[in-house]
């Protein structure tokens, strides 16, 4: 047997196969021209995605995470009154392992930067980020800070932003829902540029800043290197 | 004006209580190289070697016990340290101790020896200034990433220069320790800084032994974000007033606004009406009771480890004068309501609607104290937690230059309201909380009832406002639009924040910008106190430490 007709009659009985499953005659609930059309499985994964963003959508564990002013107001969110957990968003996780979504509450600054990232990098996919205040959006009031990152997105890419200084619960809980309904439409995070990732001392190009570090920072240490004239 | 009577006479005290400078310069005639006039106090120019030796006797022989706190500065010619000295017996008793050194060797002597708060207050000027101090314990940078190139609040400090900041910079923490005891045993944990325990991005250091703590080592700086230079890039009038909201973020935004106002209105020499000092008093207090109520309710978050009945508790109280303080500010956390010299804006209407609403919820907190009281002090297992943990005993205290509900927990009868009064604070009644317990129980126990103190002021308030005449309900003084105080005018002034003494300290320099904004900030004092409060402590009892200290990082790293 040569095998091209190998192949055909695997395929042949492949066909078979799904004929036979889907038995003769006409049935309009299975046996619909258009699945003829596609086959089995497009079809149904299609629907499948679809269930799983609807699911997802209406089950999120946020991450318990708070930086600055705005994490009391989102402590308020999930607490009595505003209660996001009627939203099936109100289960705050202490493990970033364990969380699907990050609100970032506050000021980011140069410090923070890179543990921000780490705690990012460390939850599981698919993730979304809640960026919470305008601090998170520009740096806002402090943005001509020597200090401050003007805004999540120059370190992880953002789903939803929630202006405000900070914003109310209720503008919170409107971000949340926004972001749901984003999940539930299938629609995934913006990738965003990100000028500062984590790298690899040893990596970096060998300018005057790094030969004057070379001896406090080991090769192998993850850095976050802040360039601030090319931020916003 | 506590009640046991010091042994004898301090030196520079006149008989009728009253500071006298010129004893104090014979007493320190050695040192001595010149005297500058401050507007809260003199300030004594000392030799940058002979720093210890001056505080030592200050502290000794003249009573100052209490370091409130070091502000560093640069002048075109010379760097200087200013020493803020004040009496835990009499606030109102001052005095700086101003140390010059010349821009080319800012090596200064340190005060880390006399007085322990000295170490991080050094730090934070060393690490943002760049001035070295001699003697210091452990002289490295505090606030900025350890790898950060200059220093920030020096003029030659140029903001745009690439930084590099490592994530495993605090990997090893065992290496600058030379307390930690046999090494096989010892082992150290990272908390923080993102963890739920430590109330915001602080990472603590711990060095166990076993269970136990033996040494723990706060770092701080993950929500550093430049506060003292957002005020000193703003003009007086209006655009620094929004930032002291976001110092204590805790809904104590008021408290901080007076921090500010109190020390602009002192420099320009601006008087507030009666009226608006109420209203000033009353909503302050609303925000003591916000911030108290969540110290309260995380602290039992930390004790009890869930969202559980009282945490939510409190945030319903909280929520309840939120609303208060939303009808009178417009804004839920941020309130920007202080102007210098008065106010944004008067009561809403109808006024008696408002206070109503103020006396129900003034008469509902006694009701729910008891609430908290039955599910927190009074119970069991909370007291077999709580007691006898965390000790601080009040002579570290005040070493640690500890103020608010953490020192009077500690047995020191020590508030600005009553010792340094401003505001209409001196015609109210009031009792200022203290217990001996020096414990974690004993903080808790202060912070309730200071919620009921606090609910009394703002009922005195409310009855003045409902009597006061409709035509003298003048809520702002005549203030120039702009401000340029006097070149070289020093203030330094404190009020009584929600977590403790909250001061400011600016120089003018003759613009509209202040040429050094200071801000002694009570967490950061009370978290330096950590060290003793965890040392010997199982690692349960450390987070209960830490929640009793009742720190906001916002105002911890500025």
């Amino acid at each position: 047997m040569s095998k091209e007709q190998e192949l055909h009659d695997t395929l042949e009985q492949a066909q078979s196969t799904q004929e036979a499953r889907m038995g003769s005659g006409t049935d309009d609930r299975f046996n619909s021209k258009l699945r003829e059309a596609f086959g089995a499985s497009p079809f149904i994964l299609t629907k499948f995605d679809q269930f799983m963003n609807w699911v997802r959508g209406n089950s999120m564990f946020m991450l318990l995470f708070g930086i600055a002013c705005c994490s009391i107001e989102m402590m308020h969110t999930y607490a009595t009154k505003h209660d996001l957990d009627r939203f099936g968003a109100g289960v705050p996780r202490a493990s970033p392992r364990q969380a699907d979504v990050i609100i970032v509450p506050g000021t980011i600054v140069s410090k923070f930067g890179p543990r921000l990232k780490r705690v990012y990098d460390q939850m599981p996919e698919p993730k979304f980020v809640v960026s919470m205040g305008s601090c998170t959006v520009s740096g806002g009031p402090f943005q001509e800070g020597y200090n401050v990152i003007k805004g999540a997105e120059e370190i992880i890419p953002v789903d939803i932003h929630v202006p405000g200084c900070p914003p109310r619960p209720e503008a919170l809980v409107y971000g949340v829902l926004k972001l749901q309904e984003q999940i539930r439409e299938g629609e995934s995070a913006p990738v965003t540029v990100k000028p500062y990732e984590l790298e690899e001392f040893g990596d970096l190009e060998r300018d005057e800043l790094v030969q004057q570090l070379a001896n406090e920072i080991d090769e192998d240490d993850l850095v976050m290197r802040y360039n601030w004239v090319d931020s916003p | 004006m506590s009640l046991e009577q010091p042994r004898q006479r301090d030196v520079g005290v006149t008989p009728d209580g009253e500071l006298d400078y010129d004893e104090l310069a014979d007493l320190l005639e050695e040192y001595l190289l010149d005297r500058e006039e401050h507007m809260n106090a003199q300030g004594f120019v000392v030799r940058p070697d002979e720093v210890a030796a001056v505080l030592e006797t200050l502290r000794e022989e003249a009573g100052f016990d209490h370091l409130s706190l070091v502000t560093a500065q640069d002048y075109q010619d010379r760097y200087e340290s200013i020493y803020h000295l004040k009496k835990y017996s009499d606030p109102t008793h001052e005095l700086s101790v101003v140390v010059p050194t010349t821009r080319e060797n800012p090596l200064s002597q340190s005060a880390a020896p006399v007085f322990e708060t000295a170490n991080w207050h050094e730090r934070e000027a060393y690490d943002l200034v760049g001035i070295e101090y001699d003697e210091h314990p452990d002289l490295r940078r505090i606030l900025l990433p350890e790898t950060w190139q200059g220093h920030p609040l020096s003029s030659d400090y140029n903001q745009d220069q690439p930084q590099i900041v490592p994530l495993r910079e605090q990997a090893d923490p065992m290496e600058h320790k030379t307390q930690a005891p046999d090494e096989q045993d010892a082992m150290f944990v990272n908390i923080g800084p993102h963890h739920p325990a430590t109330h915001g991005v602080l990472h603590l250091k711990t060095v166990l032994d076993g269970e136990q703590v033996v040494d723990v080592d706060p770092d701080i700086g993950y929500l550093h974000r430049c506060e003292e230079q957002m005020c000193e890039q703003s003009t007086y009038r209006h655009q620094i007033m929004p930032y002291p909201d976001r110092w204590d973020y805790i809904s104590a935004g008021i408290l901080n606004e007076w921090a500010y106002a109190r020390t602009a209105e002192t420099l320009a020499d601006i008087e507030v009406p009666d009226y608006a000092q109420v209203i000033r008093t009353m909503s302050a207090e609303m925000c003591r009771i916000a911030a108290h109520l969540l110290a309260v309710g995380t602290f039992a978050l930390d004790i009890y480890g869930d969202f559980t009945a009282i945490f939510m508790y409190a945030i319903t109280d909280r929520e309840k004068v939120q609303h208060l303080l939303e009808d009178l500010t417009g804004q839920r956390l941020m309130f920007n309501y202080l102007r210098l010299g008065g106010l944004a804006w008067d009561l809403p209407e109808p006024r008696e609607e408002y206070f109503e609403n103020v006396r129900n919820f003034c008469e509902y907190i006694p009701e729910r104290l008891e609430e908290y009281h039955n599910l927190l002090t009074g119970n069991e297992l909370f007291q077999m937690r709580v007691l006898d943990t965390g000790v601080l005993p009040p002579e570290k205290a005040k070493d640690y230059g500890c103020t608010g509900p953490v020192a009077r927990a500690s047995g020191i009868d020590y508030d600005l309201r009553r010792d340094d009064p401003y505001g209409y604070y001196d015609e109210l009644e009031f009792d200022v909380v203290t217990r001996d317990g020096c414990d974690n129980f004993a903080r808790a126990s202060v912070r309730l009832e200071e919620i009921r103190q606090s609910a009394r002021i703002i009922e005195q308030c409310v009855d003045l406002l409902e009597d006061w005449p409709e035509d003298e309900r003048e809520i702002q003084s005549n203030v120039p639009r702009t401000l340029k105080p006097d070149p070289d005018t020093e203030v330094y002034k404190a009020v009584e924040g929600a977590k403790g003494e909250l001061g400011i300290y600016i120089r003018s320099d003759g613009s509209d910008k202040p040429g050094r904004f200071k801000i002694r900030s009570p967490a950061f004092c009370n978290l330096q106190s950590m060290e003793v409060l965890a040392e010997g402590e199982y690692i349960p009892d450390m987070v209960a430490a830490l929640g009793s200290l009742d720190i906001v990082l916002g105002e911890v790293d500025r």
